[in-house]
């Protein structure tokens, strides 16, 4: 059996769903965010489900490689994390669980409008930019049950992280009064860096051959648009960026009336953006840190090098160490936390894909 | 005078080391330092470096920038005096502010809660009120229920016309935190270990030699202490391709002439001896190296048969009358997809190939290919076979040797952080007071709560514990 269409089902379903929680939200009509819930469950089980045919067929592909290995052993080398493509599918996959939990603990569908899109992103994101989909054979060095549990709770603790993101974001959007706000200024243009971005890897998608798209993420990095090598495209494109960037933060106030209609209040978002924090933090040191320490010290004796994939986690460590320190000893409260909680999420995206986009890193996980 | 001053200025400097403030500026500036230098080529060469800094300062301007940043440090962020400096001061200010704050914390949770009354109790941040037509006693009951049915322990004093209790849950949880920053602490006590009292290296150990040192750079070797042989190198791949599988070598260790360890060590699982750990890290081909064919005759039906040759050398397969001879080697056989011809694509041992002169009785010689990774090329006339098993002898394993006394200290400091965070965030140390007063026809009840955690939690736990209560004391006043 072939786990795609389940992806592709799962994939149409969160992006329905993202469409509909931003209707709910608009016109706030019960049933819509009954169906919005409804899509977004569908497309988990859907999703959990190829996740196990993949899982199963990693575990055949494993086993057909290695003949002599036991139940155990393939069934952790066949888990469904090996590459960048399973792992951002698994992200996507435990963001959504982290959303359902919360609307069924706090019942409130809102916080969907501002999840779901993080979902969708990167759906988009593995679409685009070209990442294999095939299930590869596993190199010696990544034939770790320590590089297992490590990707597996930092993106546990990525998706904890992604969450306080939706939350922080729409946190400021409800207690901000005025678009000269720096607090605010900063989260729309975080946001509209996110989208233009986002928007500037679809455009080298598009233009670039079926051969240049395999390679994609290494070498063609927004080199259709802000970074062109042709000067007037370049400029346009800065131009068109700044613009839009400039249009989400004119804009971006609007959605508070729409939030302030609902029974969100800006405690409970700021609640569940330092719970979401509270999970992640400790998931991503023992996760993130820890065993990633481990596992490069049992692969090459070396349990530090300071290698630009693990500096930058060490960064998002340090953001989020600040986020607490300053919340809890330091008296920052508000709006002040709150862009901690979006610098956090900027590192850690960072972490995973600037590096191996932006420094191209020496790890050679995550660049497959 | 001088001496009251001198304490001044002490105790002014202890407060800044012990600051929540200082942790945030080191915080920022350790955090914008790490990311300049994964901008930056670490201990790379100049002309690297000067290359990337022209793309922004352009080409005239970046030598100077570079030798401006070069003495900054930046291109040995992670081993430049001030990096470490910063890390000093970080522990200095975690260490300080632990021993400042310790204290408190301790009394707090040495210190016994007492009751209190239903004034001071409005005076808490969360705090409820509600009034029973029931007698006192009967509330009391059934507070004690509800709040033991929360898994609290109650405590009660009585009062004149009122009955007060207390309880607490999770005070030593207060301590996690702590033991969170110790272990920050242990951490780098366990860096420092390794890097005062261990060594890092490598060593290239061609197959079948033996050696008792190994390298740090070049010219500086380290003793091992033992002997170190490699008996064999291997590289696995998968089928139908170059990915690599597996990179093996078999080491042995030996002392005092003896045999003592024998293990096959591939990436992720490797030998240790003594405190010093070998890792498999790479592998390469010698150059000039003459090495050893190894083979497996197989006579049809019989017995299989290993024999090892030298280039040119004989063999022959046994009661056959069929003699073979070493003709050629390839490294890394394929075919050019264009001309058809069997060429050679690389230096290394990818899919390596040995070509054998066969001489049958008949006088009707021909040259055949077995290829390594495909034993089916082996059948030969007849059902004879012949396994090419290895080019012994020309291959060298890369070995990371590595001795870390701190490694084990880290682990633990690890675990205690995992452990200690995980309380730190989901035990909450909470306190419950209970005022119970009035004549006999309206009682008043006061109850108030302090928690160090999440406040709407704790909240929602009181409500539903008074929901309970209330509960049941209607149930009972309306028998
Ligand atoms: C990156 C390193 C650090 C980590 C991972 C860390 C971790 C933590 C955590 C998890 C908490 C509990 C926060 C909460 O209540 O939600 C905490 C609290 C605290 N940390 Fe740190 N910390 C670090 C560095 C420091 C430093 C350098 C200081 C020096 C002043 C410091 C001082 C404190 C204080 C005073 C508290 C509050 C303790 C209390 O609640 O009584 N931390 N830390």
């Amino acid at each position: 059996m072939n786990s795609s269409v389940f992806f592709d089902i799962s994939a149409g379903a969160y992006i329905a769903a993202m469409i509909t929680y931003v209707i709910y939200l608009v016109i706030r009509n019960g049933t819509v965010g009954l169906v919005a819930s409804g899509i977004t469950i569908f497309g988990f089980v859907s999703q959990t489900a190829a996740l196990i045919i993949r899982w199963i067929n990693s575990y055949d592909f494993w086993m057909s490689s290695h003949p002599m290995s036991g139940f155990m052993e393939a069934l952790l080398r066949g888990a469904p994390l090996r590459n960048l493509y399973e792992s951002l599918i698994f992200f996507v996959w435990s963001i959504i669980l982290g959303h359902i939990l919360i609307e069924f603990k706090y019942k409130n569908r809102s916080l969907g409008a501002f999840v779901t899109p993080i979902a969708a992103m990167a759906l988009l994101f593995i679409d685009i930019s070209g990442t294999s989909k095939e299930i590869q054979p596993l190199i010696p060095a990544l034939q770790s049950n320590w590089l297992l549990f490590h990707v597996l709770l930092s993106f546990l603790g990525y998706a904890a992280f992604g969450v306080s993101f939706g939350a922080a974001a729409a946190y400021l959007i409800m207690v901000t009064e005025s678009k000269k706000e720096i607090p605010y200024i900063i989260g729309s243009v975080i946001t509209g860096i996110f989208i233009v971005v986002l928007v500037g890897m679809g455009i080298d998608f598009l233009s670039l051959s079926a051969a240049e798209r395999a390679q994609l993420i290494q070498s063609h990095f927004l080199r259709a648009s802000l970074r062109s090598a042709s000067g007037g495209v370049a400029a346009v494109s800065w131009v068109v960026s700044i613009a839009f960037i400039f249009v989400v933060w004119q804009f971006g106030l609007g959605l508070k009336k729409v939030l302030g209609g609902l029974n969100l209040t800006h405690t409970m978002l700021d609640e569940i953006e330092y719970k979401s924090i509270a999970v992640g933090f400790p998931l991503f040191t023992i996760g993130g840190l820890i065993m990633g320490a481990i596992w490069a010290n049992s692969a090459w004796g070396k349990y530090w090098t300071w290698d630009p994939k693990e500096t930058w986690s060490l960064i998002t460590w340090f953001v989020y160490a600040l986020y607490l320190h300053a919340r809890f000893v330091g008296g920052w409260r508000g709006k002040r936390v709150a862009i901690l909680a979006l610098i956090g999420f900027v590192a850690v995206i960072f972490t995973y894909l600037g590096v191996n986009l932006v420094l191209s890193g020496l790890h050679s996980y995550g660049s497959g | 005078m001088e001496n009251k001053e001198k304490k001044d200025i002490f105790e002014s400097i202890w407060h800044f080391l012990a600051s929540v403030q200082l942790a945030i500026i080191v915080l920022i500036t350790l955090a914008i330092s790490s990311i300049i230098g994964t901008f930056v080529e670490q201990k790379a060469e100049p002309a690297q470096n000067i290359a990337l800094l022209a793309k922004f300062f352009g080409d005239s301007a970046a030598p100077s920038v570079y030798n401006v940043f070069a003495k900054l440090g930046f291109m040995d962020m992670y081993g430049s005096w001030w990096f470490t400096t910063f890390l000093v001061i970080f522990s200095i200010n975690l260490i300080v502010c632990s021993i400042d704050r310790f204290p408190k914390t301790w009394r707090f949770i040495k210190t016994p809660q007492k009751p209190m009354s239903g004034s001071a109790i409005k005076s808490l941040p969360i705090k409820k009120e509600l009034t029973f037509k029931a007698g006192i006693n009967t509330i009391k009951d059934e507070f004690m229920n509800s709040l033991k049915a929360s898994k609290y322990h109650v405590s009660e004093a009585t009062e004149e016309n009122s009955v007060r209790l207390y309880t607490q849950k999770g005070k030593y949880a207060r301590l996690a935190v702590y033991v969170v920053h110790l272990s920050i602490i242990l951490i780098f006590i366990g860096a420092i270990i390794g890097i005062r009292f261990g060594f890092k290296g490598y060593l290239n150990l061609p197959e079948g030699s033996t050696s008792n040192v190994l390298y740090e750079s070049q010219t500086k070797s380290i003793p091992l202490g033992f002997y170190v042989k490699c008996n064999w190198y291997d590289t696995q791949y998968y089928e139908g391709g170059d990915m690599p599988k597996e990179f093996q070598s078999e080491l042995v260790i030996i002392e005092d002439g003896k045999e003592v360890l024998k293990k096959v060590i591939e990436v992720n699982d490797p030998l240790t001896y003594k405190g010093i750990t070998f890792f498999q890290s790479n592998y390469g081909m010698m150059p000039n190296a003459v090495g050893q064919f190894v083979l497996d005759i197989t006579p049809a039906g019989r017995q299989e048969k290993r024999i090892w040759l030298r280039f040119g050398e004989t063999f022959e397969i046994p009661g056959t009358g069929i003699k073979g001879r070493i003709h050629d080697f390839s490294p890394a056989l394929t075919r050019d997809r264009n001309t058809g011809r069997l060429i050679t694509y690389s230096d290394n041992m990818v899919n390596p190939a040995v070509a054998i002169e066969f001489m049958p009785p008949d006088g009707n010689n021909y040259v055949g290919w077995i290829l390594k990774r495909y034993p089916e090329t082996g059948i030969i006339p007849g059902g004879h076979s012949v396994k090419f098993v290895d080019y012994w002898g020309v291959e060298y394993t890369g070995l990371q040797v590595s001795k870390d006394p701190g490694v084990w200290l880290i682990y633990l400091a690890s675990i205690l952080m995992g452990i200690s965070l995980y309380i730190c965030f989901f035990i909450s140390s909470k306190k419950i007071w209970v005022d119970i007063s009035g004549d006999k026809k309206t009682v008043s009840v006061v109850v108030g709560g302090t928690t160090n955690r999440s406040r709407l939690n704790f909240e929602r736990e009181i409500d539903q514990i008074l929901a309970h209560a209330s509960h049941a004391i209607e149930g009972r006043s309306n028998k």
